[in-house]
């Protein structure tokens, strides 16, 4: 990288925040990478947010501590931001412009990749449809996860989804296949005991060494936040369609990710939209949730399964909100169901997986899994009704069908969706406990179902 | 005129670049920028500065840089070849894109929207000697199965045919007629033709819309029905089936064509239309949907000034086909990613914001862009229409924000959709209290056409309505007192509305004989339906239990008609009929 030659400047003209305003140059792009040296010497990364004939403000991915007016050294790369990606990452930790932060040293690269990445043509997606097997029934059965989905997580502060990522992490398979695979993982604002957490939870499963992680911590400056998707996005871009590989990238936590690029709005002085937040928020997260998926001639695949904190549980806030119009549906943790000692607090009635329908049925999970996971939607929607209407009236007072589907919504909580840490349940026994549960219901309820599949797999007694 | 620059790049942010020196040019030109000759235009002029929005990444972009430009405003190619092409924003065709760079789209390529190689059968309509006017048919070229190409007089040109070319192989660029312009002058026709998409295309008059679409989707055809040359609004937060709600209706409308853009949404919908709909057959014409279906992708992680355009150059689309004389419908997914380019363009260009930050031009945008809809005579003499169907995407699914509420003004069709009924996956999740249709009074008589007397399509729909409604009312009493308490006739409505939710309302898009139903079925359904319910007032009037009437063995057959009686075997209903009226005269008598 020595070989490059760029433009160098000494002085700025203003430092706000994250943002410094140079004047004075010539002959620089939009965009472009930019290496600023403090006063004491040290090396900083930066990129261009706007340029004109004679000024351009750039944007410090590390704090603007210790940059002065007079003294800060500029130099333009003329080119945008690229990482080294390589095969040999995996095992390894990096910060957010893939230095290495393990000890180790740094990976020999196959190729330097602009990190923003380029939208991928429609024709040449391959529509997925592999089905994923989590071995958690919540999703398997009412929001299947399909290979090259992007399907996020919809959590809130002291949930546990650290628990249930890191379950799917170690019990996601493809039934039946042996595939190369590996993980990407992007953490951004992350506090360092869930950063031990992860790694923990990775060498215990033998999976450490095909992780790649990208780490910036709560404590790192939050700017750096902005390059950790997409440095992990464009490793995991390379592993999956130059070297054939099964890619699973976990983002966490999307809500850090978000605020950062707010504070650069702010301080650039660009119109708010809603709470703040610019108004390409929705422009800027799909350049990173659409970078998944499977192309046509290429064997590897990305899915992403990115976390975010819904702020207050609510969400319409705008992270989860342009996140649900842009991600291939979500699967929504709840705090009453954790309250309630349900583990994992999958709330599935605002779950939704959009690709579902082309990843189950015959030949892919089962003949009946379409009709039987409707069939558990209805019902335990009508569960949520009565539920309401028993607080007003009383249980006594409830119809006998309606005291028939309590009884239901209570065995389902209990033994569909509550399952332990370390209980991995094949496709098979997540769609039979579907049926015993039905048994609770009298037979004309399950208009969801087909006739057929009821004496084929409701249990006799 | 492409390589002498018309001025000098000197700002670049994003999508949104500025010039100096700038000379030449005109509001809306199409220009080309920097070395790359990225594609972009021109939005705004002050003096020798102009502002100009970019179609492509501007990555690299430096101030300095040359602009040249194209003369003319952003302009469709239209010719045979259109339908079934999958195309960008820019009217880019993306399986040329593909051949050019790869799974990723790269930047400043070029690729005509219509092949220039491909040789079109045409055959001539018109003769030396005759007198052409604008829209008039010159020949037509049998562009798929399903559509005939008709290659038309562009609505500048009118004057005497000096020659006409013989049947036969052409190229869309080779000339196939020329004409003697009353001023004199020689213009030269080719199967060609541009057309500035921010410009509606002229029509001889509008037409009254009493021709209802027939979508197959009952909730639809019976309850909120549209109608050919009409505008209809699908808003839903997300997760509500938006985007298999405006798949279902590109499958099974009774359109001759259908223009589908896919805005500022996801790569993988697109693909699977991609994937879909050639394999999918149109009921109506028994040829697969791909040969009337024309694609227009600018996914979410595109350029979004490309974004903006897509909206434009889709119903530039739409106008054209229906010049020819056919029933276009097009979906747009979603307008509100449309508005959301027009917001961020907006923020780029530090205009003063109004709404949200929406600028202060929205609502006349959104106008502009329904009105385009319409029944018309075309310039030819034919009649043609234009129908839009807007998904539109509410932040937090709240239909109080901005692109909801200005939209609601300027369709007639307002599908809600409901968070409540998708999250128990009750499709379509079109909430019937929420929803309106201003078309109900137009398309009555074409219903009496198909029903006549016996199945009233107007006071079905009327009692149905009437049912949904009372329901809506009782459950407020239900959620104070539960529904043990209530009389057997309020019961009854009840019990009626659980009927028509779940076995008329609720259709599913992945039940072979459910996804699609023909007018005639959906009436034998209605009529089956309130048959029983008129038979259950006499149950209740004569003080029968009511469970006795829920638990008739009939019911089943009544919950499970959708998907057990196809369209083709309608005399199944006559059965159901005398089984409802068997089973209740015998518990009457009992």
């Amino acid at each position: 990288m020595a070989t490059e030659i760029g433009k160098e400047y000494v002085g700025v003209q203003r430092i706000v925040g994250p943002l410094v305003m140079i004047e004075g140059i010539d002959g620089v792009g939009y965009d472009e990478m930019v290496e600023i040296v403090s006063d004491d010497g040290k090396l900083k990364h930066g990129r261009v947010l706007e340029v004109g004939t004679k000024a351009a403000v750039v944007q410090v991915f590390e704090h603007t501590t210790g940059l002065s007016i007079g003294a800060t050294k500029m130099k333009f790369l003329a080119r945008p931001v690229r990482i080294p990606v390589s095969e040999e990452m995996l095992g390894r930790t990096f910060n957010a412009l893939a230095e290495p932060i393990d000890g180790g040293p740094p990976p020999i690269p196959k190729d330097l990749r602009p990190v923003s990445g380029a939208a991928i043509n429609p024709t040449l997606r391959h529509h997925p449809s592999d089905f994923i097997q989590t071995g958690i029934s919540a999703i398997d059965a009412m929001s299947t996860l399909v290979r090259g989905q992007k399907l996020p997580v919809f959590s809130a502060s002291g949930l546990e989804h650290d628990r249930v990522i890191a379950q799917i992490i170690r019990q996601a398979k493809i039934i039946g296949k042996q595939e190369p695979f590996a993980v990407v993982f992007g953490a951004m604002g992350l506090k360092h005991d869930i950063a031990d957490f992860y790694r923990k939870s990775f060498e215990e499963s033998g999976a450490g060494n095909n992780v790649a992680t990208f780490l910036t911590l709560a404590d790192d400056p939050s700017i750096e936040r902005i390059i950790t998707p997409r440095s992990a996005l464009t490793l995991a871009e390379y592993l999956a369609f130059d070297v054939g590989m099964h890619v699973l990238v976990v983002l966490t936590d999307m809500t850090n990710y978000c605020e950062a690029l707010r504070e650069v709005a702010t301080a650039k002085g660009e119109v708010p939209s809603r709470k703040g937040y610019p108004a390409y928020l929705y422009s800027d997260l799909a350049a990173l949730y659409e970078r998944a998926g499977q192309v046509e001639g290429r064997t590897g695949s990305i899915t992403q399964l990115p976390l975010l904190t819904m702020p207050n549980e609510d969400i319409t806030h705008p992270i989860p909100d342009l996140t649900g119009y842009i991600t291939e549906g979500q699967i929504v943790l709840s705090k009453a169901l954790q309250g309630a000692g349900i583990y994992p607090p999958i709330n599935v009635l605002p779950s939704l997986s959009r690709l579902m329908n082309d990843g189950i049925g015959e030949g892919r999970t089962r003949e009946d899994h379409r009709n039987v996971s409707s069939q558990l939607y209805a019902a335990y929607a009508r569960v949520k009704r009565v539920e309401v209407l028993a607080a007003v009236i009383g249980e006594e007072e409830l119809s006998e069908i309606d005291k028939q589907y309590l009884t239901f919504g209570q065995h389902f909580e209990k033994e569909f969706i509550q399952q332990a840490p370390d209980e991995d349940r094949s496709i098979e026994e997540t769609l039979n406990l579907g049926w015993k549960l039905l048994k609770h219901l009298p037979v004309s309820e399950l208009t969801r179902v087909k006739e057929e599949q009821i004496a084929k797999y409701l249990p006799k007694d | 005129m492409h390589d002498e620059p018309v001025g000098k790049v000197s700002w670049v942010s994003g999508p949104v670049v500025r010039t100096v020196e700038t000379r030449g040019v005109h509001m809306l030109d199409m220009v080309e920028v920097g070395d790359e000759r990225l594609i972009g235009e021109i939005i705004g002029l002050n003096g020798d500065q102009a502002t100009l929005q970019v179609y492509e990444d501007t990555t690299g972009l430096k101030p300095g840089s040359p602009v040249y430009s194209t003369g003319y405003p952003l302009a469709a190619e239209l010719g045979p070849g259109l339908v079934t092409s999958i195309y960008d924003g820019i009217l880019r065709p993306l399986k040329a894109l593909a051949d050019a760079t790869g799974i990723f789209i790269g930047r400043g390529v070029r690729a005509p929207s219509l092949s220039r190689e491909i040789l079109w059968d045409f055959t001539p309509a018109i003769r030396n000697g005759q007198e052409v006017t604008p829209g008039m048919i010159i020949g037509t070229v049998p562009e798929t199965e399903r559509i005939e190409h008709r290659v038309m007089v562009p609505p500048n040109v009118s004057g005497i045919v000096t020659s006409v070319a013989a049947a036969g192989k052409y190229k869309v660029d080779q000339e196939i007629c020329r004409v003697r312009t009353p001023q004199g002058d020689e213009v030269s026709l080719t199967m060609l033709q541009r057309w500035p998409v921010r410009q509606k295309r002229p029509v001889a008059r509008r037409l009254p819309a009493d021709t209802p679409l027939v979508t197959g989707q009952r909730v639809v055809d019976c309850v909120f029905p549209m109608v050919k040359g009409g505008a209809a609004a699908i808003p839903g937060g997300f997760g509500t089936g938006k985007t298999i709600t405006q798949h279902q209706l590109a499958k099974w409308s009774d359109a001759d064509l259908i223009v589908y853009i896919g805005c500022g949404e996801r790569g993988n919908e697109m693909t699977e239309v991609l994937v879909e709909f050639p394999k999918l057959i149109d009921p109506h014409s028994n040829r697969p949907l791909m040969e009337r279906t024309i694609l227009i992708a600018n996914t979410s992680d595109m350029p979004v000034a490309a974004r903006e355009a897509s909206i434009y150059t889709g119903i530039t689309l739409a106008e054209y086909y229906r010049d020819m004389g056919y029933h276009v419908a097009l979906m747009a997914d979603s307008t509100s990613r449309w508005a959301e380019a027009l917001r961020e363009l907006s923020g780029r260009l530090e205009e003063m914001p109004a709404e949200e930050g929406f600028p202060a031009y929205l609502a006349t945008r959104l106008a502009e862009f329904y009105e385009r809809a319409g029944m018309v005579e075309t310039l030819g003499g034919s009649t043609g229409s234009v129908s839009v169907i807007g998904a539109v995407s509410p932040a937090g699914g709240d239909f109080s924000e901005p692109v909801t509420q200005h939209t609601s003004r300027f369709i007639g069709c307002f599908w809600a959709l409901d968070k409540e009924l998708a999250s128990a996956r009750y499709y379509p999740s079109i909430n019937y209290i929420n929803s309106h249709s201003a078309y109900t009074e137009f398309v009555a008589d074409w219903w009496k056409k198909i029903g006549g007397e016996k199945y009233n399509w107007e006071a079905m729909r009327e009692e149905t309505v009437d049912v949904l409604r009372r329901d809506d009312k009782l459950q407020q009493i239900v959620k104070l007192v539960g529904e043990e308490e209530l009389p057997d006739e309020q019961k009854l409505i009840l019990d009626t509305a659980r009927i028509l939710q779940n076995a008329f309302l609720q259709q599913s898009a992945f039940d072979e004989v459910d996804t699609y139903s023909v007018p005639e079925k959906q009436l034998r359904m209605l009529s089956v339906i309130l048959h029983y319910y008129h038979r259950g007032g006499d149950v209740v009037k004569r003080s029968i239990p009511i469970y006795k009437y829920q638990q008739l063995p009939v019911r089943n057959e009544i919950m499970r008609m959708k998907s057990r009686i196809p369209n083709d075997k309608l005399e199944e209903f006559d059965a159901l009929d005398r089984a409802i009226d068997e089973q209740i005269d015998a518990l009457i008598a009992e």
